[in-house]
């Protein structure tokens, strides 16, 4: 439903993205993560016909982009990153006005039923500029499902929103990409993991690894971890626990609590919590650590460096 | 074409909750009311001096006509300056551009939802021609009401088409309207001037000076050719520059 084959875009000097391939299909949810200015907003820009890109092609739902653009904008759903709100509408005639430009018959009840949708049928006559952060977040995601396309483009849906809000989005999100293509872009690694079949990760313009959430932490993290605290003392326990095969890479974090890693599948901690209790220790917590977004970014941007860039 | 109809009417709706359209017609209506005043005293003093020995000329609605068009230079700036800046700045052109809808037909809907604002204003300006054609017998010319009302009609298409023009270029109003202010001090006053100092082609001033086609022309009840294809002429470049700019702002 979205295949992309080598775009790019240039503002200016600036290479925004460069040379980006990949395919998302009908039924698929596709996270797009990387820091700020990656190319995240540039890539969804062009997909959905607000900007052409310098090089490359893409079709969406079987649409050429650039040639096709009408034809891919009749099908493509749309939030961009500033929800773009008319302050002075009621949130139900912005949803009317936007039903009637994309031709929808009975705009009025659809965009009520849009409303019911995101949960703002009681706030329909409310003026969109009196409305919360989250609840605009919400009218924008509306106004993308209006003419329920066949494809879903949305540049972080779940910011702003408050913890009870994102687990509705999220959900509503996964419901909608049962049967249509999703793609949505999120610094939130847990999001990508929660709601995503496939992930992109983008960085500086290009896409540095693609897989899916489970494999691509497993394979960068290479190794798992996992982190122990003890009441008291914590003296002499990396030298007992070092004692065990497999544990590797033994230190103390700040807290106070020590860290270690083992390999994948080769699971020591039963071994290391007997240890520490044999040892006269009082175990109070033996967590895994997983590698964090921002983790993930400095062993992928490290590696682009040093020119040993992971395969797919 | 339904899309037009559907940014026209928001448009238009959006000119009954802003502040700038009920000032702009506040203004407009206020002038043409101390015109209109005038009038009837001039008319009423004549008839008292019972004229030069005659009876005193009708009065004469070119005064109330021709200061419309000369407000709309102060004022159509201010009803032209947000239509596409501020979406820009708002940022909702995004949602129009990936919306299925051609450029034109966003600028043209812009224009039109601001033309059927103006009208109606214009339609609440008929109450001054009407009550001094009550006023005597056999009445004001007619013709040159009618020739008059046409020439406000096609001046206010053209000045807000120019004025959309500008607004698309620029996604600060205030710049859009000092350059729109600019541009129709230009057409109205400055462009006329040289045709009385150049030897020959001078016509060309003459014939790009929107006065002479309004002032000269059809509020004195002539109808010429040359004075509709200049109107049109500048509501066609208006609205095609309002759209290659929506356009170039996509390739930027």
């Amino acid at each position: 439903m979205i295949r992309v084959e080598g775009l790019t875009k240039d503002y200016g000097e600036r290479r925004a993205i460069s040379n980006l391939n990949f395919e998302a299909k009908q039924g698929e949810i596709v996270g797009f993560l990387g820091p700020n200015g990656a190319g995240k907003t540039t890539t969804m820009r062009i997909l959905t016909g607000y900007m052409p890109p310098t090089e490359g092609t893409a079709t969406v739902a079987g649409y050429d982009i650039l040639s096709e653009s009408l034809e891919v904008r009749k099908r493509v759903g749309y939030l961009p990153e500033t929800v773009p709100l008319y302050t002075d509408m009621t949130a139900f005639e912005y949803l009317k006005f936007m039903a009637d430009l994309r031709k929808i018959p009975n705009s009025a009840d659809r965009a009520f039923e849009v409303l019911e949708m995101v949960g703002l049928d009681k706030r329909a006559e409310s003026h969109i500029g009196n409305l919360s952060k989250g609840m605009k977040q919400r009218v924008g995601l509306a106004q993308a499902l209006i003419h329920s396309p066949e494809v879903l483009i949305l540049d972080e849906p779940t910011i702003g929103l408050d913890p009870a809000q994102v687990v509705e989005v999220r959900n509503l999100i996964r419901e909608i990409g049962k049967q249509r293509t999703v793609m949505l872009s999120t610094h939130v690694l847990s999001e990508a993991q929660q709601v995503c079949d496939r992930v992109l990760i983008i960085n500086k313009g290009k896409i540095v690894a693609e897989d899916t959430p489970e494999n691509l932490q497993a394979r960068l993290v290479g190794s798992e971890r996992a982190a122990l605290r003890v009441r008291g003392d914590a003296d002499g326990l990396s030298k007992l626990i070092g004692k065990i095969k497999g544990v590797q890479n033994i230190h103390t974090a700040p807290d106070g609590s020590v860290e270690f890693q083992f390999a994948p599948g080769q699971d020591v901690r039963p071994e290391v919590a007997k240890a520490v209790i044999n040892g006269g220790y009082e175990l109070l917590e033996l967590r895994p650590v997983g590698m964090s977004l921002e983790e993930i970014f400095l062993e992928l941007t490290r590696e682009d460096n040093t020119g040993r860039r992971k395969e797919k | 074409m339904r899309n037009i109809w559907v940014i026209a009417r928001r448009e238009y709706n959006h000119f009954f909750a802003s502040p700038i359209a009920y000032v702009v017609s506040f203004v407009i209506l206020l002038t043409l009311g101390i015109i209109f005043g005038l009038t009837i005293l001039i008319y009423s003093q004549n008839s008292l001096n019972g004229g030069f020995g005659g009876p005193p000329p009708a009065p004469d609605i070119s005064g109330i006509t021709g200061t419309y068009v000369f407000l709309l230079v102060l004022t159509v700036p201010a009803l032209t300056m947000r239509l596409v800046a501020d979406e820009t700045r708002m940022g909702t052109m995004e949602l129009l551009l990936t919306a299925p809808v051609r450029d034109w037909e966003l600028v043209v809907g812009k224009w039109l939802g601001s033309f059927l604002f103006m009208l109606t204003l214009i339609a609440v300006t008929l109450i001054y021609p009407l009550v001094l054609n009550s006023l005597e017998t056999p009445g004001i010319d007619q013709s040159q009401m009618m020739t008059a009302y046409l020439g406000m009609i096609l001046a206010t298409a053209a000045f807000l088409a120019v004025g959309v023009g500008v607004s698309s270029l620029f996604s600060n109003q205030f710049a859009a309207f000092f350059v729109t202010l600019a541009v129709f001090v230009i057409l109205w006053w400055l462009v006329g001037f040289p045709a009385q100092y150049v030897q020959s082609g001078g016509d060309i001033f003459t014939y790009l000076s929107m006065q002479d086609h309004f002032s000269n022309s059809l509020n004195t009840g002539v109808i010429n050719l040359s004075d509709i294809v200049y109107f049109l002429s500048l509501i066609a470049l208006g609205l095609f520059t309002g759209s290659a700019a929506v356009e170039a702002r996509r390739w930027s």
